[in-house]
């Protein structure tokens, strides 16, 4: 069983690869924040098999706050906001989606090629998902960029989350635990922060679009 | 050229002309079955065959000898594509034929030689479907051509017995990267063989139709041959995915026993794969037809992550 | 070490006192209370540092060293007269209905929470820690600038919000690689991440890993110094927000977020050995410095352009840290403390005269000095501060910069000089009709809070004329210390 940990492993970082790019396919919002919770789930699983293999129970800690955070307490809260907020139409993307694939293949492809010589470096078994877990904080970083309503922001800053995590269990068995709790508590508020916002510019703007808030440029 | 060989080539043909109508039959009772609907039956299109191959061929007045060649050209292809892809074993005499990248060129000539027979009458709905057969082609070809590197990259060679061989012969092992090429692959045999969600292959409607418009003009044996032609192409396109992602089962060279085995291993597997299918078509909305560019290209990179992947996993 | 228990203790302390009572009139004053009792705090704990040397606190968590020190200081003390300052303020805009009493709660409450977060990120010696404490700064400040609940607030925040957390996404990247270049040698503990130990070990940390850290560190703390291109977020913030909150952004959260990168900095150069990582720092800087004060010319809002003004100067700092060597590094230092004093300074001006007017357009303010003298004057020598007159703080670590920069790296010179020539036009343009020229202004109901403006500027012209023994000291052996 134990030498299948390093494929599970690396199997468990395709799929969240996998996720990331089907987020940014992604039209409607409830699927998105359902990708999102099966991509917790599987930064979940990443974390338990790290942690039972490399003998850590700290990883086990890692994957329980993911597993309250991410997979149930974070998309049981965006289900509400946008169910109050009534938010479930098909959201427009600024560049069309095969385009945005295209660009999120680049990003893919530049991010393999920076971790390449430093995940040879690593010491963990499962140095190869730096690379990973770069293209997914890539990628959600392009998903917050093209879309143009709040909601779909608010879970690429939140994969953005998942795949730093995941960079962190995989290249270096986990952060010290004080940070992880930090880092966890920071983003919820962080989430609980925009909820608020969203209701807040839903209330002045009477829409979730973005480009509602676009009048504070340069003249 | 061993006779063991000779015969499972000839096996794996006969088989395919055989198990093909059934596979498409199997299909449409599950379909119906998950909807709720009454049955057709599992022989049904085996009858259909029968009843066309003993109706008269009507041919349009301005109809040119393409017209009438298509259906023989198409039937030959897919037939061609069944033999060389290893479903019953992989000691096949037109082996050395059977590189992947022939076997999409196969897919592509049949595909052309439709497109240009439905243009030929010089009907509308003709036109319409050879104009989305060929945006649906355009963009699977390359799809198909990435997920088989994906499983040639595994094997370093892009012959299908090499990758199956290959493939059932290493320990059990999980591939990643075959797990995107997987995910690509489906979604290109979709595209291909006119399944829910890219297209209905019920419907008569003309906003609907991709498959349908190109064979309406036909009628009598030439229908019956494209008909039997697209199960083929279903046949092909499942022994592929077979191939590829479940080898288990196929038999190897000087091994009549294996031979033997693999036939009802096939059966049961295709019988999976064609109550997944139900499961999928019936699950899935057709999509709008602009949408089918995006469904495909999303395949097609997935198809590249699943090579990145490769690269970057180093083994996996 | 009791003071650094009470630096940290009572505005954390402050913000859940302030967050269940901050409504109450009393509130404001309770507010300067607990700032001054930080304030008293951190004093004490330079007094310590000041005969124990540099200290590593409570197993190895915190430590205090000449950089940093001073840095508590200046924020404890800032932190202090803004308090001062927003008494009235805060008093004036409740009177005008734009802050609720719920809203007042927040606004005193994330003030704290604020001050200690930031001192948080400045005696941590966790990596990690800095880096929550730098996410939890931005997320109280976030809540800061959207407090008037207007639409362009609103905006503002989102904007930062975004911007800033996408930032410090890179910045905790970073941090990641960091420690899987620290465990090789380290190996996998908590102690792994403390700065000291980096700092010991750092010649044998891994160049490759290192500097694809630094990258992601820079891009994250840079953006939040207000790094061109990632500076989007400040003018918006600074405009949108309360005064107050301006004059900590700009003199306080700044200064953190660089000192951030200055400690990545240290780490760098030792494992790299080369001068990868000031060279990044100097590009960035000198284009912040020549696109902010392009900007600056363009602008019609006062709060926007001196937001832009903080730009520069950053980019300035930034410029002389990257050429580094003992001269460029204490004159950044000097640049930092006296920019965050006259800045925070002439933001308590620009707050009032607002307030007055009723609008934050330069051209529809006019003739403060008939109005309210000290405002008008305050802020005439501020913008003259700022600017680079002798013989304000200002003009001497330009001074020092220039000449550094002119000896060592000739080539950006006349970037610099065009860019500073160019803010001292723009600046000098707009703020002289509204200092000087007819007035229909009215008084304010309540007198503005000008005492903080000018202690500030009384400090700002004395770092120019006489810097005290142990402040030199410290700027020296921080200045050794960043080495280059």
């Amino acid at each position: 069983m134990i030498k299948f940990v390093p494929q599970l492993i690396n199997l468990f970082a395709t799929l969240i690869l996998m996720l990331s790019f089907a987020m940014i396919s992604q039209r409607r919002i409830v699927s998105l924040i359902n990708l999102f919770m099966l991509q917790g789930a599987a930064l979940v699983a990443a974390s338990i098999l790290l942690g039972y293999a490399t003998h850590q129970p700290d990883l086990y800690v890692s994957a329980g706050l993911t597993l309250v955070l991410k997979v149930i307490l974070i998309p049981w809260l965006l289900h509400r906001v946008i169910r109050q907020l009534n938010v479930r139409w098909d959201v427009e993307t600024l560049i069309n989606i095969p385009t945005t694939m295209l660009v999120g293949i680049g990003l893919v492809i530049f991010s393999f090629s920076l971790a390449l010589p430093i995940s040879r470096l690593s010491s963990s078994m499962a140095g190869g998902s730096l690379g990973i877990a770069l293209a997914c904080v890539l990628l959600s970083f392009m998903m917050m960029i093209t879309r143009s309503k709040a909601v779909p922001q608010v879970i690429g800053f939140l994969s953005m989350e998942n795949g730093l995590i995941f960079a962190a269990t995989t290249v270096t068995s986990g952060m010290p635990m004080i940070v992880e709790f930090g880092i966890a508590l920071d983003v919820l508020v962080g989430v609980l922060i925009l909820g608020v916002f969203m209701f807040q510019i839903r209330e002045k703007f009477d829409s979730l679009d973005i480009h509602n808030l676009e009048k504070l440029k340069e003249d | 050229m061993s006779l063991l060989g000779l015969v499972s080539q000839l096996m794996a043909i006969v088989m395919a002309l055989l198990l093909a109508p059934l596979l498409s039959g199997w299909v449409n009772q599950w379909r119906a079955r998950l909807q709720n609907k009454s049955a057709p039956g599992l022989l049904q299109p085996y009858r259909v065959l029968h009843k066309l191959f003993n109706k008269e061929s009507v041919l349009a007045e301005h109809a040119s000898t393409l017209f009438r060649m298509t259906p023989y050209i198409v039937f030959g292809c897919m037939l061609l594509a069944s033999a060389i892809i290893p479903t019953l074993s992989t000691d096949l005499p037109l082996s050395p034929a059977a590189d992947a990248i022939a076997l999409v060129g196969l897919f592509a000539l049949a595909r052309v030689f439709i497109s240009l027979a439905a243009m030929d009458v010089g009907t509308a709905f003709g036109t319409l479907g050879a104009r989305r057969e060929m945006l649906v082609g355009f963009l699977a070809e390359p799809a198909l051509l990435m997920v088989l590197f994906c499983a040639s990259m595994i094997s370093r060679s892009t012959s299908l017995t090499t990758i199956v061989e290959t493939l059932a012969h290493r320990e059990l092992a999980i591939y990643p990267s075959l797990l995107v090429a997987g995910v690509a692959f489906t979604m290109v045999s979709l595209a291909e063989n006119a399944r829910v969600p890219v297209d209905n292959p019920e419907t008569h409607l003309e906003l609907t139709m991709i498959h349908e418009a190109l064979i309406l003009e036909y009628s009598g044996r030439h229908l019956a041959l494209l008909e039997w032609a697209a199960s083929l192409k279903l046949f092909a396109y499942s022994c592929i995915g077979l191939a590829l992602f479940f080898p288990w089962g196929v038999a190897e060279a000087n091994a009549p026993l294996a031979l033997l085995l693999a036939l009802p291993v096939l059966v049961i597997k295709l019988a999976i794969g064609g109550i997944v299918l139900a499961f999928i078509e019936t699950a899935n909305a057709k999509m709008r037809i602009f949408r089918v560019p995006e469904f495909l290209a999303t395949a097609f990179l997935l198809a590249v992550i699943g090579l990145l992947v490769n690269i970057l996993l180093g083994t996996a | 070490m009791p003071a650094l228990f009470f630096v940290l203790g009572i505005p954390l302390l402050g913000s859940l006192v302030l967050a269940v009572t901050g409504h109450r009139d009393v509130a404001r004053n309770v507010n300067v209370g607990f700032s001054f009792g930080t304030f008293v705090a951190a004093c004490f704990l330079t007094a310590q540092i000041i005969a124990d040397g540099p200290t590593l606190v409570w197993d190895q968590q915190f430590f205090i060293d000449p950089l940093n020190v001073f840095l508590v200081t200046l924020t404890a003390f800032v932190g202090l007269t803004t308090s001062i300052f927003s008494r009235p303020y805060m008093r004036v805009e409740q009177d005008k209905g734009k802050m609720t009493p719920p809203r007042m709660r927040l606004y005193h409450g994330m003030y704290q929470l604020f001050s200690f977060t930031m001192l948080l990120a400045l005696t941590t010696n966790n990596l990690g820690i800095l880096w929550v404490a730098m996410e939890a700064a931005t997320l109280t400040t976030v809540l800061l600038v959207s407090v008037y609940r207007t639409a362009a607030s609103l905006e503002a925040a989102w904007k930062y919000f975004i911007l800033c957390g996408v930032g410090i996404a890179q910045a905790l990247f970073g941090t990641v690689l960091l420690y899987m270049a620290a465990e090789k040698v380290l190996g996998p503990q908590g102690a792994t991440l403390l700065w000291t130990n980096l700092d010991a070990i750092k010649l044998q940390l891994d160049p490759a890993i290192v500097t694809l850290a630094f990258a992601f560190l820079f891009i994250g703390y840079g953006a939040k110094v207000g790094m061109v291109p990632l500076h989007s977020w400040l003018p918006d913030a600074h405009a949108e927000g309360p005064t107050p909150v301006s004059a900590v952004l700009s003199g306080l959260l700044l200064n953190v977020a660089m000192y951030a990168v200055l400690r990545c900095k240290v780490l760098t150069d030792g494992a790299l050995q080369t001068p990868l990582a000031g060279q990044l720092m100097m590009g960035f800087g000198l284009l912040s410095v020549v696109v902010a004060s392009f900007f600056l010319s363009r602008q019609k809002d006062v709060k926007r352009m001196f937001s832009y003004s903080s730009i520069e100067h950053m980019g300035l700092i930034t410029f002389a840290f990257g050429m580094g060597g003992p001269i460029a590094n204490f004159a950044g230092l000097l640049h930092m403390t006296v920019h965050s004093l006259i800045k925070s300074a002439i933001f308590f001006t620009v707050g009032h005269a607002t307030q007055k007017a009723g609008t934050q357009i330069m051209s529809e303010i006019r003739g403060l000095i008939k109005v309210n003298p000290t405002v008008g004057w305050g802020l005439m020598l501020g913008v003259m501060a700022i600017l680079g007159m002798p013989p304000f703080g200002v003009f001497a670590s330009e001074f020092l910069i220039l000449t550094t920069a002119m000896r060592e790296q000739p080539w950006a010179t006349p970037f610099l000089f065009i860019a500073l020539g160019v803010a001292f036009a723009s600046m000098l343009v707009r703020v002289l009709p509204m200092v000087f020229g007819e007035t229909s202004l009215k008084p304010l109901a309540h007198p503005p809070a000008l005492l903080p403006v000018f202690v500030h500027l009384g400090l700002g012209l004395m770092l120019g004329l006489y810097i005290p023994a142990y402040l030199n000291t410290w700027f020296v052996q921080a200045a050794r210390m960043l080495g280059g």
